[in-house]
């Protein structure tokens, strides 16, 4: 048996690295060793894609559809199914830092699109990723690249890329912006077209030579007659772009940092992390497979446990793959895509090219609302595996008599391991204490039980500690 | 009617991307306007006129229609020096009402704080919609966030009452201040306690409520203002309400998509003052509607790039209805970077509402000392 600090520790890594796991999973993780798992999530090859066919063949919507609540199943179910979880988790953090949204788009199934860019090149090159989300069709037109001609140039892109989506504000100029914006003009997209004999149109990327820019640009220092791809590779040797993703990189991954308009502003959190993280990004020339094989690996990681509060995503998918619900097609997908939307988080569709506000701004009183019935009405469904499961672990592992302490403590235990105040606890173990003592032996005790640890881990679902993951 | 309902009471509407200043407030006897949008201009034969000098957009009927009446307060060329292109930044500012620095705490958050310094009414501002607009945001200010008033509250699918009543009590034990918890558990217990009073007094508001207006159904702003309506008339102490359009951002296709948000806008303000004066209940409350920054005064391509100076509006009984404040210059000379020069201070605008509506100290909420421009009545 694995110890409990190794437990906890691979459950925080499932976490982080994923979307959770039940505890009979992280059992048999613990079994291998920390590095062996992690190189098991770091290449997702290894494992088998997402069964998305079983999916279609129920709500073809998922498959090609213009609305957003469709193309929001077929990424959470996804994130629910997957034996990819880090694949996942990553296409998830560029959604967050390349934020594009439906609003304006107005194709789910375009946006599904740059989420599989993300799915598949995510783990790989960051340089070359640019250069692919530069050609990507949701993203030329959220940011109006179509409308970055030779003639009048379009910033919009232009200033995006280098404020958001690699250096930071106050990193460059103006004239910066606009240097770089044209250097991609001719970078569009072309007439819709039908991938397949029905469906949505897609737009194709095209480059229009005719309406390139071909004159000399100066951009940060350098000069040449730049197009995108130069541009790119002139910001990713950019210190402030190492210091910017890495940045982000560890806001999504170990810990909170404020927010992003306040990083030029207020120093990181761990700026020794941030350090060592850009150290291992320029070693490997930007590929951020050893980036997060690193960052995993470090004690600044391994020690971070629930100093994140978790975002909807996580909420949601993390709550299904505990309880067993929804793995698998079912009617209920139908409703399930609004889900993350009602915590704050409408996948697919950011607010702004901003992306989301994280950490404590993930929680207010309708976010926590939401947030809260979604979690308690899983974990007290005595009906779904997982939940069974619990209860069956929580009544097997005491065979001398359950107290409500121990009910309590093998909850908790459970669905973290999770570490709660004091002043918590007390109120847990008076709710498991009040009707009676317990009684396992009877058909009636044992529902009664049931009953007791739903309560109580809907209670969880509701504390403060739980809000972190 | 309680004093309470006396309250004055403020509803932001916050149109979100980047509102075209020039082709909502259109100024038609301008040559440059003509000169610098060829393909996005308004003729002039479509244009609802206000004067010799600027007209509305004609896709703002119904807020026409209040401007006749004395209702609708003008604020041009809204901004503040050096502004931003960059629309979360230029979010911020208008949030924090910190320029310069990026701010932590919201204007409307430091308004709450006064309004209720005990933190005794967790809805005396209510967000309508998802998330919470950083303008919201202060250490104890209070503030709940609604996105479906039918369904607010927690543990909602707990059928037995005495049950949800008594695990209800639990979260609120939990929930209660601990020693050495850290700033955001505090904050989350804290949020959490609000959630459940402000559940608690905000179901009766769909439940009293009836009217013989009819918002539009495919108009989420009109249903949020719908909201906004049911809450105002239970009376239940709320004075500052938080909606938000979006969509503004009209980079390409400005000449379709300008006209269809102003319709959803101006029709939305439209049904919430008919619902309120059928309710008489219009008399204390004041609407701000103003986006983050206005757009470039030349056209691009098919739309407009982000900009300075914008426009907003005050409107409700209590404005002096009109025009206030200077149109910012159109020549090519007097622009800068291609923008309209903002010609009063943002924190100016929120000065007045704060001091000459809300009877309260503007300086440490917009930090700093500004003029107030006079449009809200004495």
């Amino acid at each position: 048996m694995a110890s409990r600090e190794n437990i906890a520790l691979m459950a925080h890594l499932m976490r982080r690295a994923g979307f959770g796991a039940r505890r009979g999973e992280i059992e048999e993780l613990a079994e291998r060793s920390y590095e062996d798992v992690l190189e098991l999530l770091l290449n997702p090859q290894g494992q088998p894609d997402a069964d998305m066919d079983t999916l279609y063949r129920y709500h073809p919507m998922a498959e090609r559809s213009l609305s957003v609540p469709a193309g929001q199943i077929n990424w959470l179910y996804r994130m629910v199914t997957t034996e990819r979880p880090l694949q996942e988790k990553m296409a998830l953090f560029w959604h967050h830092v390349f934020a594009t949204g439906d609003s304006k788009v107005e194709s789910a199934y375009q946006m599904l699109k740059q989420v599989q860019l993300f799915r598949e090149f995510g783990m790989g090159n960051y340089r070359d990723l640019l250069v692919r989300l530069a050609r990507d069709p949701a993203m030329l037109y959220w940011l109006d690249q179509n409308e970055n001609h030779k003639r009048s140039p379009n910033e919009n892109w232009g200033r995006e890329l280098l404020e958001l989506f690699s250096m930071g504000t106050s990193n460059y100029t103006e004239k910066d912006v606009f240097e770089c914006s044209r250097a991609f003009t001719g970078w569009t997209m072309g007439v819709k077209v039908h991938p397949l004999l029905w469906g949505p149109h897609l737009w194709p990327f095209e480059f229009h030579p005719e309406d390139h820019d071909t004159e000399v640009k100066s951009f940060l220092g350098h000069e040449g007659r730049f197009d995108g791809e130069d541009v790119i590779d002139v910001i990713v040797r950019q210190p402030a772009c190492h210091r910017f993703i890495m940045r982000h990189l560890y806001n999504f991954f170990v810990a909170d940092e404020p927010q992003v308009p306040a990083w030029p502003i207020e120093p990181p959190r761990d700026p020794g992390a941030i350090r060592e993280l850009c150290e291992v990004f320029v070693e490997s020339d930007y590929e951020m497979t050893p980036v997060l094989r690193f960052l995993f690996n470090s004690s600044f990681f391994r020690e971070a446990q629930y100093q994140k509060v978790r975002n909807p995503a996580e909420v949601v998918a993390g709550t299904l793959r505990l309880t067993g619900d929804m793995n698998a097609p079912d009617p209920r997908w139908g409703d399930l895509g609004n889900q993350t939307g009602y915590m704050g988080q409408s996948l697919l569709d950011p607010p702004s090219v901003e992306g989301w506000h994280t950490g404590k701004e993930w929680i207010n009183s309708g976010a926590l609302i939401n947030r809260v019935n979604f979690m308690a009405d899983q974990v007290r469904n005595a009906d779904l595996p997982g939940v069974r499961d619990i209860v069956e672990r929580v009544a097997a592992s005491n065979g001398h008599g359950m107290t409500p302490e121990h009910l309590v403590d093998e909850c908790l235990d459970l669905l973290g391991p999770l570490e709660v105040k004091d002043e918590t606890r007390v109120e847990l173990v008076e709710q498991a204490s009040a009707a009676g003592p317990v009684e396992l032996g009877t058909q009636t005790g044992y529902e009664d039980f049931r009953n007791r640890v739903g309560e109580v881990m809907a209670l969880i679902a509701g504390t403060r500690e739980y809000q972190f993951g | 009617m309680t004093t309470r309902e006396k309250d004055p009471t403020l509803v932001v509407v916050q149109l979100s991307g980047g509102n075209d200043y020039l082709n909502t407030v259109i100024p038609h006897s301008d040559p440059n306007y003509y000169d610098n949008r060829p393909t996005i201009r308004y003729p002039d034969e479509e244009i609802l006129r206000i004067d010799d000098d600027v007209a509305f957009n004609p896709h703002m009927r119904a807020l026409k229609d209040l401007y006749d009446e004395g209702n609708v307060a003008v604020l041009h060329g809204v901004g503040w020096e050096n502004s931003t292109r960059s629309h979360f930044r230029a979010m911020d500012i208008w949030h924090t009402a910190e320029p310069d620095v990026v701010g932590t705490e919201g204007w409307l958050g430091r308004a709450i704080r006064e309004l209720d310094p005990e933190g005794e009414n967790p809805v005396t501002a209510v967000n309508v919609g998802y998330g919470l607009p950083r303008a919201l945001v202060a250490p104890d200010a209070s503030v709940a966030s609604v996105a479906d008033l039918e369904a607010y509250g927690m543990l909602s699918s707990i059928e037995r009452r005495e049950h949800r009543e008594a695990l209800l009590q639990r979260f609120a034990n939990m929930y209660a201040p601990a020693i050495g918890s850290g700033p955001v558990m505090d904050y989350i217990g804290q949020t959490g306690l609000d959630a459940l009073k402000g559940a608690d007094m905000l179901k009766v508001a769909p439940e009293q409520y009836s009217s013989g207006v009819e918002y539009a159904s495919g108009n989420p702003l009109a249903q949020k203002l719908r909201d906004v309506a049911r809450i105002h008339f239970a009376g239940l102490g709320a004075r500052i309400f938080y909606t938000e359009h979006g969509g503004f951002d009209t980079h390409a296709s400005q000449v379709g998509n300008h006209p269809k948000l102003w319709n959803e806008v101006s029709s939305a303000i439209g049904d919430f003052w008919d619902d309120l004066r059928e309710h008489d209940a219009d008399g204390n409350v004041m609407m701000f509607v103003f986006s983050e920054f206005g757009r470039r005064v030349k056209e691009n391509g098919s739309g407009t790039d982000h900009g300075a100076g914008g426009v907003a509006f005050a409107i409700g009984p209590g404005v002096e209805g009109g025009m206030h404040g200077e149109y910012p210059e159109t020549r090519a000379e007097a622009l800068v970077d291609g923008d309209l020069a903002p010609s009063v201070d943002f924190r100016s605008v929120y000065t007045t509402m704060l001091e000459d509506w809300f009877g309260l100290d503007a300086a440490p909420m917009v930090n700093g000392r500004f003029e107030k421009p006079g449009f809200v009545r004495k």
